[in-house]
């Protein structure tokens, strides 16, 4: 097991797309962060209090859980529903970011794109993730990555968070473990 | 875990994962988010050889909600009532590839014997057989309970819940107690002599003839429907003093726990088991309970239907994900 980004490192990267998704969207007007459960959730909270912190204003921040929209729940045991809370104002005309841990095959955010399609027409979706690790299954990439890893799908990319994991880590397991 | 045919075929964990997955789709339900396309391409048979409104309604739209296939079958106008075996039935269903079939018979143990047979290869849930057992009533009720007197998650540990009347021939009552007592709620059954079933003290509950002696200690009180239909002898002298003793009245309900809630699991017998004004009173939750039974059965088909692929199926249509 190989530590990639330790906590510092991830702190700015949080940082930094923070300043980008305020660049891109010309300020926080009509911004809104839609975390994806489990990890997503925590990281649109950071990066909701980095961009608070910049403007200083308060941008609303909800999760959105993608369980029951999956291509594969055939194929695997039932998961645990997480839940999606949709800030008050919906998401109608607003520019939606969503925010997740680690973008792999991009299933998880043709989810996230069905099950938003349910709860209204933003005027944009952006993809803000931590971590790029390649592969994709289909025509999906990020606005905002933290960093980018080149890893080969033996491969098991973690991403600990304080605020469940205890401590802040990007690690890289090989499939033999180390 | 692939049939819900008892209660007794879920663990106290699973019980509460139900639980919690009923209230995530019932929290979205209530906003915007009306349909899912969890289930698509999936066929769900309700096969009721026993009439039903509220089971089977709640059973289709759960189902619509999660975008399956219903196919309805009653035993009313289908070659069933022209002789056709149970057998016979589920053979034709394999043949039109249901992937669930949620069944209400008024033979107890229908549902297993569709399960453990080899007839068809799909889910079975048992959605009301005879007097044995109707676990998703269970799981709703408890659902409900939680709600008005829980915190929204977790057991019902330290609650005391009355099942009051015709506990012998409810297939619901017993469900709820094997649940109840699951979750660490405590359970007392209140009903005449004559309409408690053999053995009932080796159900773990208690058992009171008196309505008056325990309604004040009560947190919920579930009132079951006497079931005339089943009743082939005289279990009490006259419905007026069934009522009088085993009726819920205003007098009574007012002298419940302040918090104390009413249900029942329909349909009413209005005037016998409960009266008008209790059953439209403020501590009434009987109509909510019917809106969580939409809950409770999503998420027992989400969790009994995802993977479970069938391999037939799985090279056609795949495919197109």
């Amino acid at each position: 097991m190989s530590v990639v980004l330790n906590a510092g490192e991830i702190n700015r990267a949080l940082r930094r797309i923070s300043h980008e998704i305020l660049e891109k969207n010309h300020g926080s007007a009509d911004v809104l962060l839609l975390g994806i459960p489990t990890r997503g959730a925590f990281l649109s909270k950071r990066i909701a209090g980095d961009i608070n912190e910049i403007e200083k204003t308060s941008i609303p921040v909800g999760t959105l859980d993608i369980t029951m929209y999956r291509d594969d729940l055939r194929m695997r045991p039932p998961r645990t529903l997480l839940p999606t809370e949709i800030p008050s104002g919906g998401i109608d005309g607003k520019h939606v970011v969503l925010v997740d841990d680690v973008l792999y095959s991009g299933r998880t955010i043709r989810a996230a794109l069905d099950a938003l399609n349910e709860i209204g027409r933003p005027k944009s979706v952006q993809l803000a993730v931590l971590i790029d690790r390649g592969h994709r299954e289909l025509p999906i990439r990020a606005d905002f990555v933290g960093k980018n890893i080149p890893t080969s799908k033996d491969e098991t990319v973690k991403v600990h968070l304080a605020e469940i994991d205890g401590n802040d880590a990007v690690t890289i397991e090989g499939r033999d473990g180390k | 875990m692939k049939h819900l045919l008892s209660i007794n075929d879920l663990s106290k964990d699973e019980a509460i994962n139900v639980l919690d997955t009923a209230g995530e789709l019932s929290r979205l339900s209530e906003g915007t988010v009306k349909k899912f396309p969890t289930l698509r391409g999936r066929t769900v048979v309700n096969l009721f050889f026993e009439d039903s409104t509220r089971t089977r309604i709640s059973f289709e739209a759960a189902a619509k909600r999660l975008s399956a296939d219903v196919i309805n079958f009653s035993a009313k106008g289908s070659s069933l009532s022209k002789g056709e075996s149970l057998k016979d039935t589920a053979l034709t269903l394999q043949a039109m590839g249901a992937d669930a079939v949620v069944i209400r018979h008024g033979a107890s143990g229908a549902p297993h014997q569709l399960a453990r047979q080899q007839w068809m290869t799909g889910t079975v849930i048992n959605a009301g057989d005879g007097t044995h057992e109707h676990p998703t009533q269970a799981l709703l009720d408890a659902f409900t309970i939680r709600r008005h007197l829980g915190q929204d998650s977790g057991d019902l540990q330290g609650l005391r819940i009355a099942i009051v009347g015709d506990v012998l021939h409810s297939r619901v009552a017993r469900s709820n107690v094997l649940l109840l007592q699951k979750l660490g709620a405590k359970v007392v059954l209140i009903a005449p002599p004559t309409l408690l079933p053999v053995g009932v003290a080796s159900w773990g509950a208690e058992v009171s003839y008196s309505l008056d002696a325990e309604i004040e200690s009560v947190d919920a009180i579930m009132m079951l429907r006497v079931q005339r239909e089943r009743m082939d002898d005289l279990y009490f002298p006259t419905e007026r003093e069934y009522s009088r003793n085993f009726g819920l009245n205003l007098e009574r309900i007012n002298r419940m726990k302040s918090d104390a809630i009413v249900m029942h699991p329909g349909p009413m017998n209005r005037g016998l088991e409960i009266s008008a004004e209790s059953a439209d009173s403020a501590r009434s939750v009987i109509v909510e309970q019917v809106a969580n039974g939409v809950s409770i059965r999503m998420a027992v088909l989400y969790l009994l239907l995802s993977g479970t692929a069938r391999s037939e199926s799985n090279s056609t249509i795949e495919v197109g994900v």
